[in-house]
């Protein structure tokens, strides 16, 4: 063994954007050592929405970079996904960041170690108790996030997978209200989360046991060395595509999707429904173009089932929900199939395509659980169930209009950043000879357009039933995560033109 | 003695501790053996690192250790938060979420 490890060369004007965010979320951790309880929001508000805008504004600059330093490879699709990460980070932030619709306070539970209905809970809520930690470990999972659409190498993509995870799973289960609901969310979430994870790591083991290599080009050049079929590639690579396809929500590994969603508080259920999936996409995408590029033919297959699958059981169980997050949640597992179907084309329109659909699907998510968290029960918690909101469009137009428009959109109803998205993930998916798959896509989306119309028509034409619901009126924050959200879902559907060169540019990855 | 045989071994330990989160009931046992499963992975890396000739299998096996470790951190914290609210270190007994 006369191997040495070298140090490698690293370009930090390429990584700035992602150092920026890991300082500012260990900063975060100090601040809720070090400072005294009262200025902590304030002080974390600042630290998080300054250090979400200067990575991006530095990330904007970076856009013409194209590098490979150490484990991270910083391309095209690198660099948008991050962007799109960043972007939809903001709009969430300021979501959590709301504290106006709840009477009690913000989102989040006083003290999460507290009982749920102790007196303990119950005199820290009066004395307006409210816990800041939720914003370091935001900023830990954004850090994971980006390095997660960069990692050009499986043990980092191991280490960004957990970065992103792990402060999740506390995220999901800090709810205030319906606390039990958000712990057993919690408990799911990380089990089933820690397993998919175990699968990833075993697989990158049997890969580099092929390959003696880490890395994705590394993998690569094995595969075109010694073809054939191997054991080793076979297992390594249905094990590390399990691990990606649970983050992703795909049927088979879907089940944690639907109670996660809704035992969640709901800004942590949009911040994780657009962003993760995005992340997730992201390295997806790196792994199956990058490492497996060259042998389509022996997965594609495989991946044709899990899209199927995906979209036709997320279409159809969602038509039988009652509860509004958790029909999102099923609903997003559908969008998760059509988005796999512009994976599968495995041209540079599919990544494209993906790029541009995860920022349509990602702002309009936002949106909608942005007004899901406004209307309120009586006794100040979220009214989800659905028929709640039968006549809704009668007392709050305008709200009930803004929810239709996003319903518009994830059915992909022309003028909306879903019709765009689906047409150009279908239109690759026929540029990469997957024509079947694209019938199916378009089946399935008529299924799903039933359930979102569903949702216009209880809000519009049905009478108000007794126990009517209140909506909450927000601080500037939500209002303008609703009104961005909204304001991009229109625009991406009438212009979507300067985005759409945007992704052609960046659809390269650098091997 | 033949690397290959280790590599069998951290199968054999894999499939115990997937079929461990499979059947056992209590959130702490379902826990150990997903760290069964990480430790697996690291016997692998060790000993394709033998085999291949390089160094990069071993430098994995210790990130994977402090992943297993930050990881035990945020899982213990969740499951003893459950378990105080409901008196039950059980995996089935949370069922309010369904359907």
């Amino acid at each position: 063994m006369t191997d040495v490890l070298t140090a490698p060369s690293i370009d930090y004007l390429a990584l700035l954007p992602m150092i920026i965010v890991g300082v500012a979320a260990v900063v975060g951790v100090i601040v809720e050592a070090f400072i005294p309880r009262r200025a902590r929001r304030g002080l974390q508000l600042t630290i998080v929405f300054a250090a979400l805008v200067a990575s991006l504004i530095i990330l904007v600059s970076n856009a013409g970079i194209r590098v490979i330093t150490g484990g991270l490879a910083i391309d095209g699709p690198s660099i948008f996904l991050q962007g799109l990460i960043l972007v939809v980070s903001i709009v969430a932030a300021m979501l959590i960041a709301e504290r106006s619709v709840d009477p009690a306070g913000d989102a989040f539970a006083p003290r999460v170690s507290s009982l749920p209905g102790s007196d303990e809970e119950r005199e820290l809520t009066r004395r307006g108790f409210a816990q800041t930690e939720v914003w370091p470990l935001m900023l830990f999972a954004v850090l994971g996030m980006m390095i997660f659409t960069a990692a050009n190498d499986l043990l980092i993509m191991f280490i960004a997978l957990e970065i992103m995870s792990l402060p999740l799973y506390l995220m999901v289960g800090m709810s205030r209200r319906r606390r039990l609901l958000s712990q057993e969310a919690a408990l799911k979430y990380f089990v089933l989360g820690a397993f998919s994870s175990a699968f990833f790591i075993f697989g990158a083991a049997l890969l580099y046991g092929y390959s003696a290599s880490i890395t994705l080009p590394g993998i690569a050049e094995a595969l075109a060395a010694k073809p054939g079929e191997s054991g080793l590639v076979i297992a390594g690579f249905a094990l590390v595509v399990v691990g990606l396809l649970f983050k992703i929500g795909a049927v088979p590994f879907h089940q944690w999707v639907p109670d996660v969603y809704q035992g969640s508080p709901s800004p942590i259920t949009g911040f994780m429904a657009a962003a993760v999936k995005v992340a997730a996409f992201g390295a997806l995408l790196r792994f199956l173009y990058v490492a497996f590029g060259g042998t389509r033919w022996d997965w594609a297959p495989a991946l044709w089932v899990v899209a199927i699958a995906t979209m036709l059981l997320g279409s159809i169980v969602a038509l039988t929900q009652t509860d509004i997050k958790r029909m999102l949640a099923y609903s997003s597992i559908a969008q998760a199939g059509f988005i796999l179907v512009g994976v599968i084309a495995t041209n540079p329109e599919g990544v494209a395509a993906v790029m541009f659909y995860l920022a349509a699907y990602g702002f309009a998510t936002l949106g909608a659980f942005g007004v899901i968290s406004l209307v309120r029960e009586q006794s100040g918690g979220e009214a989800t169930h659905l028929s709640k909101w039968a006549g809704l469009g009668r007392r709050s137009p305008l709200l009930a209009a803004i929810l239709s428009l996003f319903m518009l959109s994830f059915a992909g109803i022309p003028l909306t950043s879903g019709f765009i998205g689906k047409f150009t993930v279908f239109e690759a998916a026929i540029i990469g000879d997957a024509t079947p798959l694209v019938i199916v896509g378009v089946v399935a989306s008529i299924i799903a357009a039933f359930f979102y119309i569903r949702v216009i028509v209880l809000m519009y034409f049905t009478e108000p039933g007794e126990d009517a619901p209140t909506v909450a009126v927000p601080s500037a924050f939500t209002t303008l995560a609703i009104s961005v959200a909204a304001a991009v879902t229109v625009a991406l559907g009438v212009l979507p033109q300067p985005v759409l060169d945007l992704v052609e540019r960046a659809d390269v990855f650098l091997r | 003695m033949n690397p290959e045989n280790y590599i069998v071994l951290a199968g054999v330990l894999f499939t115990i501790g997937a079929i461990g989160v499979m059947v056992r009931r209590n959130a702490i046992v379902v826990f150990m053996s997903v760290e069964l499963m990480l430790n697996a992975a690291n016997l692998a890396f060790v000993a394709f690192a033998r085999m291949n000739g390089n160094l990069d299998g071993q430098v994995v096996a210790f990130f994977v250790m402090v992943v297993a470790a930050a990881e035990v951190v945020v899982g213990l914290a969740i499951i003893v938060t459950v378990f105080r609210s409901r008196r039950s270190a059980s995996i089935d007994e949370p069922n309010l979420l369904k359907y």
